[in-house]
């Protein structure tokens, strides 16, 4: 059976066909989570997808994470369920608590939609056991508070807990150790800045993101 | 003495007495007020209605001409595309962020109106020289508010134009299109039927902001700073998040059949959106005033009736369907009232019928009682005088001006026109909904052609391009849209499209000049011959007057959009770019004529003839274009446009990093003539042979001009340039003009 990944869509959320699209094409099973419903159904991953939730309204993610589904998304996380946060994604699930850290504006103070060069960091991670360390991947970016940061005990305890799963090649905004994304402790939730789901097929100029998501496949596929 | 309230609001007396008579009596403030804003240029085009009748508009494809919301042409496997252009220039000149930003937002209504989910945007945007710090302050505003709109709601801006020139500085020109798909049989128009069918508003409180945006800003010159600035106020403010819940809603309502018809609130807000519904379906409406819910507690009925508030729509559902209706707005935290009821139409011999009336509550006093269709069909028409200008030669159809001067440095000429557009549209998502194939920066647009609904892959794509040359249509208006035109055909093939159809921004001076009509009249003529030769009929269009600073009209500016398809869409196009090795050959015949050049206007000159057209030759070089391209016989490709010969191989040697050695341009004439109907391409060496016999079946004559590698960008005896040189012109034009930070968010 096809593994179940749930993409939840806010009001505002734009990138949840995308995602469904690219999870279908990869032989995943995708359905739409309404951020309003308490349930996930019987889901074997999350992705929560890029956008502007609730408007990025007080800044991004603030207001989503009150969102009923959040709350049955974080039990999910707890019980060691796959969740991925794409973009607006990440900020939300920065917000929510179930990854460390924040985004700020990007260095540059503009918003920023070009295809970059990620680094594999860490295979450790449900978005990231298909590839392997030092792979340079090729995928687009998409935001305007892309720039993550935290303290310097968690950044310390990121990179001795091997936690940073991709890093910028070259550094498009200013995050922290050219950080593009990172996972939880458990390693089941992953948040980064890039769009996987956009680099899926040659017509669009890039397949290096299906290696990401056929990981996070494979993660629903042997559940928790 | 105190002006007569008419004047004031932008009527002039003999408008005000039509008003007389049409009502049998004087009008009150509100019912003048409604007229007022329907009867301005921007509502009415009472000054171009005449001649943009000569427009070709049909063509078996057409599935909704010029008229509606936005043209829709049926593209295959049950779909269709919904398309619109429009201007937004002066909001922007006087708000840039928000001028902008509302643009995008409205330009979005007019397509989800039409029943079709908004997939695509496009930005020609035309500016003041860079050199001047107001037109950096605008274009950084707009930019910024394409961006913080567009990403916002969610929909990809995939390409435009950015033009720099002194025309612009005070007025600068911010067009919009949009391009939207739907289910063939879900075709929605803004009407409304049923008497006793409700008509509920969707969206937005109202509030005081663009009161009169149509009359006072949009139909009329700017002045002076202090004038331009209690002007403000005129501008609307967008918010992105409640039009994206908007769409959302307005497309479930339509999926669950739910809407009789359904109309957008643009220009002249509610006036104009209760008085069409009801004119086009032949009926009447009462709306009621209080209905309607405010931002401020003492708008007066006149504001509340003319307020140009954003994020608004006006859907007509029947009485049984509203509680299904109000609980999808529900679920979308979108707000919906029911404001008006449908009331008979003049058919039905009724002598009330087809009034639009404003009530003070449904049982209360009526405010404003006047024949819906009154504030449309009645609008004045203006055949405004024309009259060529004094230096313009009809027989030889020539702009008298000095001799051209001779330049000395011909590589740093061409340096100067290198510009990467990269700092504008890399702070646009063009990526989204995973269609774009080939984005902003190429000759034309690539998307993949999903169905709306089902999300099915079509294996086909839509290619769209828009097109403007101000200073061809300085020259000579209607050669110089007929060249535009053209433009568009060959950048569309150079994606490997075919052309469907055009919408059409026409940016002009001010009307009341008889040498802006005469450009207009011109311009209009020239489309129309083009766009018959070119079997591509105009479904739309937006007319953009008064676009003048200070007495002096902008050069006359039509913007072309063309919607083209590509057939079978299995590979990306080759884009304009070049391979080691490369052989370079130039499709087409170079005629030696700067007129209307690039080169030209930075060297100051002005006049002269522009380049012959010859439609028919054009039409087979499109054709032998798409095949080469369709075959993947071409490694690289580029139109040969603004800046010529040179700056087209110029551009794709700093796009791909290759440089190349030409021989055989002769001259300045033959390195920036902007001849039409030519391409440059860079060809493998061992399919050099097949491309040329497949030139000279079609009889089109072809020149090797050199090969692709290197880094030296050398043309023999011309010019000899260092690609690292060039490249870094390039990049950094924008770059290090407009500054790497934003003052706006």
């Amino acid at each position: 059976m096809s593994p179940r990944v749930g993409v939840v869509l806010f009001p505002g959320s734009n990138c949840e066909q995308d995602a469904f699209e690219a999870i279908r094409d990869l032989g995943g099973d995708a359905e739409i989570l309404w951020h309003g419903d308490a349930s996930i159904g019987a889901v074997d991953a999350v992705i929560v997808p890029g956008g502007f939730a609730h408007g990025d309204y007080l800044r991004p993610g603030a207001i989503a994470r009150f969102s009923p589904i959040m709350a049955t998304v974080s039990a999910f996380a707890r019980d060691g369920g796959a969740v991925v946060g794409i973009c607006n994604g990440f900020q939300v699930l920065t917000e929510a608590g179930l990854l460390p850290g924040a985004l700020q504006k990007n260095r540059g103070l503009k918003f920023l939609c070009t295809t970059v060069s990620l680094r594999v960091a860490s295979t450790d991670s449900v978005l990231t056991s298909e590839t392997v360390i030092g792979q340079e991947l090729r995928i687009p970016i998409n935001h305007f508070e892309g720039n993550y940061t935290c303290s310097a005990e968690t950044l310390a305890e990121l990179q001795a807990e091997d936690r940073i799963v991709l890093r910028y090649v070259d550094n498009p905004n200013g995050s922290m150790d050219d950080i593009a994304g990172i996972c939880s402790s458990e390693r089941n939730v992953v948040g980064l800045m890039p769009h996987p789901e956009r680099a899926c097929r040659d017509l669009l100029g890039s397949t290096d993101g299906r290696p990401l998501l056929q990981s996070l496949l494979e993660a629903a596929r042997i559940p928790a | 003495m105190a002006e007569p309230i008419h004047r004031s609001l932008g009527l002039t007396d003999d408008e005000a007495a039509d008003i007389d008579r049409i009502l049998g009596r004087s009008p009150n403030h509100l019912e003048l007020a409604m007229f007022a804003v329907m009867w301005s240029e921007h509502c009415s085009y009472k000054s171009s209605r005449l001649h943009l009748k000569r427009l070709p508009t049909e063509g078996e494809w057409v599935l909704v001409g010029p008229g509606e919301n936005a043209g829709v042409i049926d593209v295959g496997d049950g779909i269709a595309a919904a398309i619109r252009i429009e201007s937004h220039n002066h909001p922007a000149a006087i708000e840039p962020y928000q001028g902008a930003a509302t643009g995008v937002g409205g330009i979005l209504r007019d397509i989800f109106t039409m029943g079709a989910r908004p997939i695509a945007l496009m930005d020609p945007l035309r500016f003041g020289p860079l050199n001047d710090a107001r037109s950096r302050w605008i274009a950084e505003g707009v930019v910024s508010g394409v961006s913080g709109y567009g990403n916002s709601v969610g929909v990809p801006t995939v390409g435009g134009e950015t033009v720099f020139d002194e025309t612009y500085a005070e007025n600068p020109l911010v067009n919009v299109l949009c391009l939207g798909v739907l289910p063939t049989d879900r075709l929605v128009l803004g009407q409304a039927t049923g008497v006793g069918n409700l008509a509920v508003l969707l969206g937005s409180s109202t509030g005081r902001d663009g009161i009169g945006g149509v009359s006072v800003l949009a139909s009329a010159g700017f002045s002076d700073d202090e004038a331009d600035a209690a002007k403000r106020p005129s501008v609307q403010v967008g918010d992105p998040f409640e039009e994206k819940r908007l769409i959302e809603a307005c497309l479930a309502l339509l999926d669950a059949g739910l809407v009789v018809g359904i109309q957008d609130l643009g220009g002249a807000g509610l006036t104009c959106a209760t008085s069409e519904t009801a004119s086009r379906g032949g009926m009447g409406m009462d709306v009621d005033v209080n209905a309607i819910p405010l931002r401020e507690a003492d708008m007066q009925p006149f504001e509340i009736m003319t307020s140009e508030s954003q994020e608004r729509m006006l859907a007509i559902v029947e009485p049984d369907g509203l509680d299904e209706a109000l609980a999808i707005c529900d679920r979308w935290e979108v707000q919906a009232n029911v404001i008006g009821r449908v009331t008979p139409g003049p058919a039905t011999g009724d002598a009330d019928g087809g009034r639009l009336r404003i009530l003070d509550g449904w049982d209360g006093d009526v405010l404003a009682d006047l024949p819906a269709a009154s504030l449309h069909e009645d609008a004045p028409l203006y055949d405004r005088p024309i009259h060529a200008p004094a230096d313009w030669n009809e027989a030889e159809r020539t702009l008298v001006g000095p001799d051209l001067p001779i330049s000395e440095d011909l590589g740093g000429d061409l340096l100067d026109l290198l510009a990467d557009t990269s700092w504008v549209w890399s702070q646009y998502d063009h990526q989204l909904f995973l269609n774009t194939v080939e984005g902003p920066g190429g000759d034309a647009a690539v998307l993949r052609l999903k169905h709306p609904v089902t999300g099915d892959d079509t294996g086909r794509g839509l290619a769209l391009t828009t097109d403007g040359n101000h200073r061809w249509c300085a020259v000579d208006p209607r050669q110089g849209t007929a060249l535009t035109v053209a433009e568009s055909v060959l950048n569309l093939a150079c994606v490997g499209a075919r052309p469907l159809a055009v919408v059409n921004c026409l940016n002009f001076g001010n009307p009341e000049h008889p040498e802006v009509m005469w450009q207009l009249s011109e311009a209009i003529d020239g489309m129309a011959e083009a766009c018959r030769a070119l079997g591509t009929p105009v479904v739309g269009g937006n007319v953009s007057l008064y676009n003048e600073s200070r007495g002096a009209d902008i050069d006359p500016t039509p913007v072309i959009g063309m919607l083209g398809v590509v057939d079978r869409l299995d590979r990306r196009p080759p884009g304009p770019g070049l391979i080691d090795e490369g052989r370079l050959v130039l499709l087409g015949v170079t005629q030696p004529e700067l007129s209307g050049s690039a080169w030209a206007r930075a060297q100051g000159h002005r006049g002269g003839r522009l380049p012959a057209l010859d439609l028919a030759f054009h039409t087979r070089v499109a054709g032998v274009v798409r095949t080469l391209v369709s075959g993947a016989m071409v490694a690289g490709i580029h139109d040969v446009g603004s800046g010529g010969l040179g700056l087209a191989l110029a551009e794709m040697a700093v796009r791909s990093g290759v440089g190349f050695q030409a021989a055989r341009i002769h001259d300045t004439a033959e390195l920036f003539s902007e001849s039409p109907s030519r391409v440059v391409i860079c060809v493998a060496p061992d399919l050099l042979q097949p491309v040329l016999n497949v030139c000279e079946e079609a009889g089109i004559p072809t020149a090797r001009i050199g090969v692709a590698g290197g880094t030296r960008l050398s043309v023999k005896d011309l010019f000899d340039l260092d690609l690292a040189v060039a490249a870094a012109t390039w990049r950094d034009r924008l770059p290090s003009t407009l500054g790497a930070g934003t003052t706006q968010g």
